[in-house]
Parts: structure tokens; C-alpha cells; sequence
């Protein structure tokens, strides 16, 4: 056996950043081990041909399309299981992603197949794949191989860099697929629903985060100028959106998004692991905290210690200076 | 209607995690406790159970672990579960994500429950896994990070956070649910049912006793392999800056931004 098999989420006729960055490593592998960088996509109709082919700017080179319901993982796992089985192929790999870690599971049942999760680099290694993998809140790194074929690995999310160095057109393969009963029995009511704000902090370059440290619900208001004239996006701990002071869409850390943005602004936030788990990929994290001894000092890159309500007006208006000159 | 709840047994947050470096695996010693996690699981079982849409019969929770793991099952059954189930066997030491689905899923058959719930990942093996694994041996629906459940006719209506917001999800049962954390906040159990929870019917079983293949659990069944802990990589300390003229440090982490093409 061999090549990989990456699945692509889309939605209205797009796929997702994190999907692409798994299609890139996808290929980039396929490179290294040999075989073809295949992808796995499921939907309806706006699973272009165009669209499909389009994967091949990442490296794919070949794509397997299935008409069925979108956002279940039961489906795809049962199309990605007769994908895999027939084909061939050596390696599953999901970028991560509430649907990714279902998927992965479902065919680690299916196969009886091993599984790794939370996956943060991927080598290769005599012709296979070594999975590595954070563990314990990050405080350890193990690599795990794979004693059987196929070897399932979801990364955690965003863990792939999208790399649109690929080739041309990628060749679209239609595959017809017999649903399993038990995948048919649930249903998609309502997807995509927006509540409270309409954020999506997962694509953005810049986000500033804000902690309890703020004091109050009304310190959201310089998170949100200063995002404004950074051009970012206002993210929360899961402190303040347990206490009602930002929407939970908004919510990073281990119970809610990870995010890797160029800049990670994070204001009164003392950095707790449940937190840093969500956001320490990020490539620059600039900290400000009175407390001195806050952890987040020790994984920042720029560590303010002062008075959030002194600092961030000035810096708004210093950074919109900046900008505007 | 029956429910089980699958729980675990975690080392105690408050205690220092370790890797015993010879066996590769978790050092599992130490203080224990219910992972925090479930306690949702169990918490929605109760608000099923006593919401008055269906009929409960029954909530049993289920775990698998080392001997010591009957404490686990005591705190479930005292936040509410009726009787509890303790697969434990030394042929499962070392189960994999795999291996371990597998297995649950035995013991689940044996009680065919209409409803499995669990929480959604673990305090220790973060295992966000585990429930679509059990969900496609059992060959049931299965969603996870749910954060609200209603009940009606033979189906539930869910909701969780998905990758484009909110999405709402009918399921036939039986199904397999892990719960968010953000789906209730769990009661504290009260000091009668703490001391009545030895009380209460907890089976032991081995694999025999559950039709479980040897050859597919443990070490041996397992379908990864680990091969080598290593520490993080050491991230070196960044550079601080003690607000005193706070124009000059406004100042100076617009030049670190702008460096760094941060401004652009």
C-alpha cells in the first residue's frame, strides 16, 4: 500500500484554511513516502469540478468526490473507509477540527486502525509516517508510528502550514458509496448558525485577546479599538465568556478555538494551560499583565508589565498614527 | 429508556503528571479522581432522567481501568447513577485509542443502552476520540462537543459549535453523545449519596465476561506504538518591558510591532 488519503472540509463552496494546510502536508509526504497525495471531499453540488481541481494548487493529485450529506462525520467515514480499503492507501490525515477528530475516530473503529490526535508534525521516516504529538497539557512530546495499515493521524488545528506551491488540476475521481445504516441517522437540521457576534477568529492574522484581567465587561471596548486599528479581531478566555462579558464564538483555549495569528495580543490574561493550549502557536505573542508573575510572561515574545486601562488607549491611537503616517 | 455514561478515572489536576519513562505510558499513581469531565456527562444523564420527557429506567456508568478505578465509579453514582460497571482486566493494560473503543464497546453491548453519554475529552490522554470509536463498533449515530440536548419521540435534538458556527442535529437513538462541558454545570454530590455510594450494585467484569478478544486489546492489540518521550522544545524568555513613562512603552511596542511587520 500506499500514498495518503487527507480529507478537505468545504462550505459553500470553499474549503477551510485548516484543510488546506493538511492537503499541503498531505502532499508534501506523499513526496517523501511515495504514492499518490489524494484527497477525500463530501457534499452536494457545490463540489465543483473546478473547485475539486483546484486542490491540486496544494498538491493534490488526485481527488475523490462523494455526493453526500455535509457536515456529519459519519458519511465521510463511511466513504473515506471504501476509499481507503479499495485503494490502498498507507496514511488517513485530517487537519484537525471537531469533524476532523470524528471522522479519524470513526475510521480508527471501522479499520481497526491505529490513531493519533492533536498531531503537531508529521515525518517520514523509511517509507512511513512518524506522528508527534504533545501530551499532558503540552508538557511532554512523544512520537508514535504506526504497526498496522492505514495509520489515521488528525493534527491539531492549524498545525499544517498551507502551501500553494503545488501543481496543476488535480484529477477528480466520483465515488459512489452505499451510506451504512447507522450513518443516515442523524440529520442536519440547521448549519452555520451565527450567535451573538459574527466573529471568526480562527482566520484571523491578528487577534487581541482579552482576560479577566480587563476587570470589567466594558474593558472589551479597548480590546475592540485596538483590534480596530490593528486591523484584528477580539478574542476572549473562557473565564470572561463563562462570566457573560463576549460571546463564546469568540472563546480560545482548550474548551474553545485554537489559533495560530501572526499577532497574538493578549490583554489581562494571566495564561493559564487551558488557555496557552489554544493560542501558543501563534507567531508573535505580545503580553500585557500587572501581575509580574503571571505564566503567560514565560511564553510570550513581548511582556508588558503595567495598567491595562493606562496602555491600551495609547497604543490605539499610537498604532493608528503609526498606520495612517 | 437506559443510559450509561462512560467515565474514567484521571490523576487529580492538583497532581504533578508524569511519563514513566520505561514503560512509555502515563504514570497513572497517585492521587485519583473522576475526570472533571464526565461529571457533565453524568449531569446530563440526571437532567434526562428527571426532565419527565421519557422515561428513565435506568443510568449506569461504565468504566475501564486498573482496580483502583472503582473510585471513579463511586463519585458517578453519587452525582446520580443508578449502578455502575467496572471492566477490569490485566490483558487491557496498554489499550490504544483503538483498542480501548473496542473494548467499551463490549461491555456496552451487553447493557444495549438507548442512550450513551460521556464527556467530551479527557483530563489526561486528551482523547477527544473515544465516542465516535465506541458510536461505529456499536454501529449507532454519534456526535460530540454537544451543548444541548432535547429530548423527544425515539430521537434527540442537539446542538454544539461546529466549524461555521452553530449547528442544531436531530439523532435517532440509540446514540452515542459526548457532552461539552459548556452543556450544564454538575450538582455537588450530598453527603448521603457519598455514603451511600458503596452501597450501590457495581459489577466487575473481565474480558471473558464480555465476549472481548484478547488478541485486540493491550499492548498487543494495540495499532500504534510509541518511540520516544522527549520534552518540549525550550521557547526562549521574551523581551519585558516595566510600564513606568507609559508614552515610552506605547512607543516601544509600536517599534517591536513594526520590526516585525506586525503594522503593515
Amino acid at each position: 500500500m500506499s500514498g495518503i488519503l487527507t480529507y478537505a472540509l468545504h462550505y459553500e463552496g470553499a474549503f477551510n484554511k485548516n484543510s488546506l494546510g493538511a492537503v499541503s502536508e498531505g502532499a508534501r509526504l506523499a513526496r517523501e513516502i511515495g504514492g499518490d497525495a489524494a484527497v477525500a471531499v463530501v457534499g452536494g453540488d457545490d463540489l465543483t469540478d473546478e473547485l475539486c481541481q483546484s486542490l491540486g494548487s496544494y498538491g493534490a493529485t488526485k481527488v475523490y468526490r462523494a455526493r453526500a450529506p455535509e457536515g456529519l462525520a459519519q458519511p465521510v467515514v463511511d466513504v473515506m473507509a471504501q476509499v481507503l480499503s479499495e485503494e490502498g492507501y498507507s496514511y488517513a490525515l485530517f487537519g484537525g477540527g471537531l469533524l476532523g477528530f470524528e471522522i479519524g475516530a470513526g475510521l480508527t473503529a471501522r479499520l481497526h486502525a491505529g490513531v493519533t490526535m492533536e498531531v503537531t508534525e508529521v515525518k517520514a521516516q523509511d517509507g512511513k509516517l512518524v506522528a508527534v504529538r504533545p501530551i499532558l497539557q503540552d508538557s511532554a512530546i512523544v512520537d508514535v508510528d504506526y504497526v498496522s495499515e492505514p495509520g489515521i493521524i488528525i493534527g491539531r488545528l492549524n498545525a499544517f502550514e498551507v502551501s500553494a506551491d503545488g501543481g496543476g488540476a488535480a484529477e477528480v475521481v466520483d465515488v459512489g458509496v452505499q451510506l451504512q445504516e447507522h450513518s443516515t441517522r442523524a440529520r442536519m437540521v440547521q448549519r452555520g448558525e451565527q450567535r451573538g457576534a459574527d466573529v471568526n477568529i480562527e482566520d484571523a492574522a491578528t487577534l487581541v485577546a482579552g482576560g479577566r484581567g480587563l476587570g470589567k465587561p466594558e474593558g472589551f471596548d479597548l480590546c475592540e479599538e485596538l483590534a480596530g486599528a490593528l486591523g484584528g479581531t477580539v478574542a476572549a478566555t473562557r473565564a470572561v465568556v463563562d462570566a457573560g462579558w463576549y460571546p463564546y464564538a469568540a472563546q480560545i483555549g482548550q474548551t474553545g478555538k485554537t489559533v495560530a495569528p501572526k499577532l497574538y495580543l493578549a490583554a489581562g490574561i494571566s495564561g493559564a494551560i487551558q488557555h496557552k493550549v489554544g493560542m501558543q502557536s501563534s507567531e508573535n505573542i505580545v503580553a500585557i499583565n500587572k501581575d509580574p508573575n503571571a505564566p503567560i510572561f514565560e511564553f510570550s515574545d513581548l511582556g508588558v508589565v503595567g495598567d491595562l486601562n493606562k496602555i491600551l488607549p495609547k497604543l490605539t491611537e499610537a498604532v493608528k498614527a503609526k498606520k495612517g503616517g | 429508556m437506559k443510559i450509561c455514561v462512560l467515565v474514567k478515572e484521571v490523576p487529580d489536576a492538583a497532581v504533578e503528571k508524569r511519563i514513566d519513562t520505561g514503560s512509555k505510558r502515563i504514570d497513572r499513581s497517585g492521587e485519583k479522581n473522576l475526570n472533571p469531565f464526565d461529571t457533565h456527562a453524568i449531569e446530563a444523564a440526571m437532567q434526562v432522567k428527571e426532565g419527565g420527557v421519557v422515561d428513565v429506567e435506568e443510568v449506569v456508568a461504565v468504566t475501564m481501568g486498573p482496580e483502583s478505578a472503582f473510585r471513579a465509579l463511586h463519585k458517578a453514582v453519587s452525582l446520580g447513577a443508578d449502578r455502575s460497571i467496572h471492566l477490569t482486566d490485566e490483558a487491557l493494560a496498554d489499550s490504544d485509542v483503538c483498542a480501548t473503543g473496542y473494548a467499551l464497546a463490549k461491555v456496552l453491548e451487553t447493557e444495549s443502552p438507548d442512550l450513551v453519554l460521556l464527556g467530551q475529552q479527557s483530563d489526561d490522554g486528551e482523547c477527544y476520540t473515544i465516542g465516535a470509536v465506541v458510536a461505529d463498533h456499536l454501529r449507532m449515530p454519534s456526535l460530540t462537543q454537544v451543548i444541548k440536548i432535547d429530548v423527544g419521540e425515539g430521537k434527540l435534538t442537539c446542538e454544539r459549535q461546529a466549524e461555521y458556527g452553530y449547528d442544531t442535529v436531530e439523532v435517532d437513538l440509540p446514540a452515542v453523545i459526548s457532552v461539552g462541558d459548556a452543556i450544564n454545570e454538575p450538582r455537588y454530590p450530598s453527603l448521603k449519596a457519598i455514603m451511600g455510594a458503596k452501597k450501590k450494585q457495581l459489577d466487575t467484569r473481565a474480558i471473558g465476561d464480555v465476549g472481548i478478544e484478547a488478541d485486540r486489546v493491550g499492548e498487543g492489540g494495540s495499532r500504534t506504538s510509541v518511540l520516544g518521550i522527549n520534552p518540549p522544545p525550550p521557547k526562549a524568555a521574551g523581551e519585558i518591558i516595566e510600564d513606568e513613562d507609559t508614552n515610552e512603552t506605547v512607543r516601544k511596542i509600536v517599534s517591536w510591532l513594526d520590526e516585525r511587520k506586525l503594522l503593515a
